[in-house]
């Protein structure tokens, strides 16, 4: 029975996906209670977590039209939030990039923090797994988290127009977000990026058209990277 | 919110559209490539330098006190991101900053 191998590894990607929706679940009604709240319809909350599966990026649009920004740096505002995803997409290129095209393309679509994660360390674990393994295994963990993520905005967003303001689950999104941020903070080099960030959004607060997120995220991502480079050196 | 509803299609479409292609970007197009250390470097700082940018003023400068400082708020954010800094966990983190948003709200009110 060839088939059998690559089914079984579908399982085992669905098995390893399905803890993830006790953190996707509640992610996602908060997400459709807030964006219903800030004045999207409910086909329109649901159609944003459907096309973009991205809730930090969501959010972050979210919270860039509320303060009615133009589109322009809505939109570049929450593609700075889903860049990390372009190196997502690198260190999957030795496990999927044979794979065909039209595959290629729905593992693109699917390929969010936790598809990846939970993949990328199945692979580098199990070095000895072939392409239709890895492919299996890869749309096994999407399969529970893609229907869960789009399901529960729907019930958020259908939720959101009954919860009194009173509430003030508006507080659901800085909350959501720092538990989102916190375990990353794993170095020097994170936290500096991180404070410089916070100060610079604070300070530069009314830079015209929202612009000063977007300065404070490149000056933060340099330092970032200069404070990692400093530490390379030194170490060698 | 000012914008109409096809400015909001709009953005969803963009959002989407571009996430897509960061996501497509080296899988779909560009291959086994090696990307120069550097860019990667930078990448890899992406969440840490734009998140916490985006909290700030929603913590400090919350819409709904009409923009001044606010001790739960303050107080519930802190315990959000200790609990996450030391469990690494964000299920952990959420619930903290919920039950102290919560609970110190009701104490005060």
């Amino acid at each position: 029975m060839p088939s059998s191998r690559p089914k079984s590894l579908y399982w085992q990607g669905l098995q390893a996906g399905s803890p993830f929706l006790l953190v996707v679940a509640p992610f996602a009604v908060v997400f459709g209670v807030v964006a219903t709240e800030a004045g999207l319809s409910v086909v329109q909350t649901f159609g944003f977590s459907l096309l973009v599966i991205g809730g930090a990026s969501q959010f972050a649009a979210l919270q860039m039209m509320v303060e009615n920004a133009p589109v322009g740096i809505v939109v570049a505002t929450a593609l700075a939030v889903n860049l990390r995803m372009a190196m997502y997409s690198a260190s999957l290129v030795p496990y999927l990039g044979a794979a065909p095209m039209w595959k290629r393309v729905f593992i693109s679509y699917f390929n969010v923090d936790q598809t990846y994660a939970i993949s990328v360390a199945k692979f580098e674990g199990v070095p000895t797994l072939n392409l239709g393994d890895r492919t299996a295994f890869f749309f096994g963990v999407a399969t529970p988290i893609f229907p869960t993520w789009c399901g529960m905005t729907l019930v958020g967003a259908l939720m959101g127009q009954q919860i009194p303001p009173e509430w003030s689950l508006e507080f659901a999104v800085p909350i959501a977000f720092l538990a989102v941020i916190a375990p990353m903070l794993k170095s020097l080099a994170h936290v500096a990026a991180a404070l410089t960030s916070v100060v610079l959004a604070l300070a530069l607060v009314s830079l015209p058209l929202n612009t000063g997120l977007l300065v404070a995220g490149v000056v933060a991502m340099v330092v970032g990277a200069g404070i990692e480079t400093l530490m390379a050196r030194r170490r060698t | 919110m000012s914008l109409g509803d096809a400015e909001i299609w709009l953005i969803i479409a963009l959002v989407a559209v571009g996430t897509f292609l960061i996501r497509f970007s080296f899988i779909g197009l560009i291959g086994d490539r090696q990307m120069p250390e550097l860019v990667l470097r930078l990448l890899r700082y992406t969440p840490v330098a734009v998140i916490p940018g985006l909290v700030a003023p929603l913590v400090v400068w919350p819409e709904a006190t009409g923009g001044s400082l606010d001790p739960v708020r303050i107080i519930a954010a802190a315990a959000t991101l200790g609990v996450g800094l030391w469990s690494k966990s964000m299920m952990a983190s959420i619930f903290a900053g919920a039950i102290v948003f919560y609970g110190l709200g009701a104490l005060l009110a």
